[in-house]
């Protein structure tokens, strides 16, 4: 166990120095660097005012209102983006496997998982985040705060981002076999979070057993949110699905490191 | 101490490739056979072979980036493939063809991160980076993204980023591929410095058999993944029988020269070809003809790496 814990200390630190040198190699130009935070400040912030004219004109949406749907789109906004921020570049395991990048990695003593993520850290993606967090404030007012809704939605918002984590990990290590398949891999992760930032009511049922059971995006905000905001399960599930997010995050998680192992094995006893 | 113990070691890659619309066939490519040597602590070793021998899917096994097919390996008394991170703690690699460095970093960004991630004493390092940045003249260079650099100024820049964390062993794949006369020989002194001062034990793979005569002892030939030759580079070219050429220019036109152990291949006006074993000495030669002749200018021109393997399948 103390290994276990020494060996996961010492990645978050490797992580860390190369997240750092990174972002210290980002400021070296600094206007490119601020235009880049402002412009994707911008593009967020466009997202949710095309949200709210369209409530300004259907003012609800599948049964909820402005605030509730800001709750769920906050939620999982900052779900996406702290796993964008923190592992989005995983994204990029093809590229280094095309261009042999992954083979100097191999050579040195980090965990491969971690360099891969590390790479190219961009603190631009912090705008993504605090517009999430700004959004979900607003929805916050829809909720009668007790301290148990405080934790669930602490729990909530954790295991969004492991879900979104296992996500981005697991669709990427299809590029270990097929080098072509980032596309495929978004349809999942960016689609996943689209789905998500509307309430599952406007969805048909059948979508809805999908989101849960297969692809399980629903745990990372809907039925956590449907227990903060006092409301029955519109399609009569159990109403104990509410807490079992960080149980659906660590079997996805679970997943991901599977499918990140068996990339890895299949890549080092490829050689391409 | 053994350092490098390598068994029956194989490697196959399978290869799919399309054939007709639908179809796909499947071949295997053994890359790498048979192979056993091992290397000690401290030895400087060539690796040679023609291209596709099996040379860099060999580094690569031994550096735990491919996991071998069968066969046994030690390094270091770690098993490569599945002991990585702390292997890769007491090695450094240099691929000549392509950097481990970040491409887009300054090298001096590059060099901290590694003190970094090996967890490399500041102390040491600072002086580690001093020595080396001094011995290859990278002074002028530290604050330049990796992608800006030459060839010859990348290399360097390479081989500091592999020697910071003080390996046990260096590997060089094709370490002086593309590089000028002057740029190989100022790496082949460094290199042998670096050998006898510090003790690090050197692999290299190269097409030049210069850089085998200029520091190693010892010679492995790969061909068609599996060794043919390991022994002494003079063995070598006695095996295979390949001779090196004296080219003499006199100061006047002569008759074709006479001196013991060499032959006269060919005259044209003042300059003379002699030809002698390439693993005896040019020294005695040199004097027997300088003694009994008016000579303007001498040079010696070495066999060429393919023709000595060739030899060597001809003499087998
Ligand atoms: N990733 C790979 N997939 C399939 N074949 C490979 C791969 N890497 C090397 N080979 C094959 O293995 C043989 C040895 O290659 P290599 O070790 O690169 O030779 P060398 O470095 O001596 O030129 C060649 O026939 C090469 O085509
Ligand atoms: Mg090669």
């Amino acid at each position: 166990m103390a290994e276990v814990t020494a060996a996961v200390r010492g990645a978050c630190q490797e992580y860390v120095w190369i997240a750092a040198m990174w972002v210290r190699s980002a400021l070296a130009y600094p206007w490119s660097f601020w235009i880049l935070v402002v412009g994707s400040a911008l593009i967020t912030l466009l997202d949710f005012v095309g949200l709210g004219l369209m409530f300004h004109t259907i003012p609800h949406l599948g049964g909820f209102g402005l605030r509730e749907v800001a709750l769920l789109y906050g939620a999982s906004g900052i779900g996406i983006g702290v796993a964008d921020l923190v592992i989005g570049s995983v994204e990029q395991v093809g590229l280094h496997v095309r261009t042999g990048t992954l083979d100097a990695m191999l050579t040195r003593p980090v965990p491969l998982l971690v360099q891969v993520c590390a790479d190219r850290f961009a603190v631009r993606r912090l705008g993504r985040i605090s517009q999430a967090l700004v959004v979900f404030a607003y929805g916050a007012g829809s909720v009668d705060w007790t301290l148990a809704k405080v934790g669930l939605a602490l729990v909530m918002v954790v295991s969004a981002c492991l879900i979104f984590f296992s996500f981005f990990v697991a669709f990427s290590c299809i590029q270990f076999w097929t080098v072509d398949s980032t596309e495929f891999a978004n349809a999942f992760t960016y689609g996943g979070n689209t789905m998500t930032q509307y309430p599952m009511t406007i969805f048909p049922r059948e979508v809805l057993k999908g989101l849960t059971f297969l692809i399980p995006v629903a745990f990372v905000n809907w039925y956590p949110c449907l227990f903060l905001l006092g409301r029955p399960d519109p399609f009569g599930l159990p109403g104990w699905f509410a807490f079992v997010s960080p149980v659906v995050a660590g079997l996805t998680l679970t997943v991901a490191g599977l499918a990140w192992t068996s990339g890895v094995r299949h890549y080092t006893s490829t050689g391409s | 101490m053994t350092l490098i113990d390598v068994r029956d070691l194989a490697r196959t890659f399978v290869v799919r490739k399309r054939s007709g619309r639908l179809g796909r066939t499947r071949t295997e490519v053994e890359a790498v056979r048979d192979l056993t040597f091992d290397i000690d602590a401290g030895e400087m070793v060539g690796y040679i072979g023609p291209n596709g021998a099996g040379k860099s899917t060999t580094i690569k096994m031994l550096t735990g980036i491919l996991v071998p097919t069968s066969g046994h390996l030690r390094v270091s008394g770690l098993e490569p493939s599945t002991q990585r991170t702390d292997l890769a703690r007491r090695i450094g690699v240099v691929f000549g063809q392509r950097t481990t460095l970040w491409w887009d970093l300054p090298l001096r960004d590059s060099f901290e991160l590694l003190q970094k991630i090996y967890r490399v004493d500041p102390v040491r390092h600072r002086r580690n980076l001093q020595e080396y940045v001094e011995l290859l003249d990278l002074g002028d260079l530290l604050d330049t993204p990796v992608r800006q650099l030459s060839l010859g100024q990348r290399m360097r820049g390479d081989i500091t980023a592999a020697l910071l964390h003080d390996p046990e062993i260096l590997y060089l794949d094709e370490p002086t591929i593309g590089l000028d006369v002057v740029s190989k020989g100022r790496l082949r002194e460094f290199l042998r410095t670096l050998n006898a001062e510090r003790g690090t034990t050197l692999m290299l793979t190269t097409h030049d058999l210069q850089d085998i005569e200029a520091l190693c002892d010892r010679v492995i030939v790969i061909d068609h993944g599996t060794a043919v030759f390991d022994g002494p580079l003079a063995d070598l070219h006695r095996r295979g029988g390949s001779r090196r050429t004296l080219v003499v220019d006199l100061v006047d036109e002569a008759p074709p020269i006479e001196v013991p152990g060499a032959s006269t291949r060919r005259v044209e006006g003042p300059r003379q070809w002699l030809s002698f074993p390439a693993g005896a000495s040019a020294a005695p030669i040199v004097s027997a003809v300088a003694a009994a002749y008016a000579v303007a200018d001498l040079s010696i021109q070495e066999p060429d790496i393919e023709d000595v393997i060739r030899d060597i399948y001809a003499g087998a």
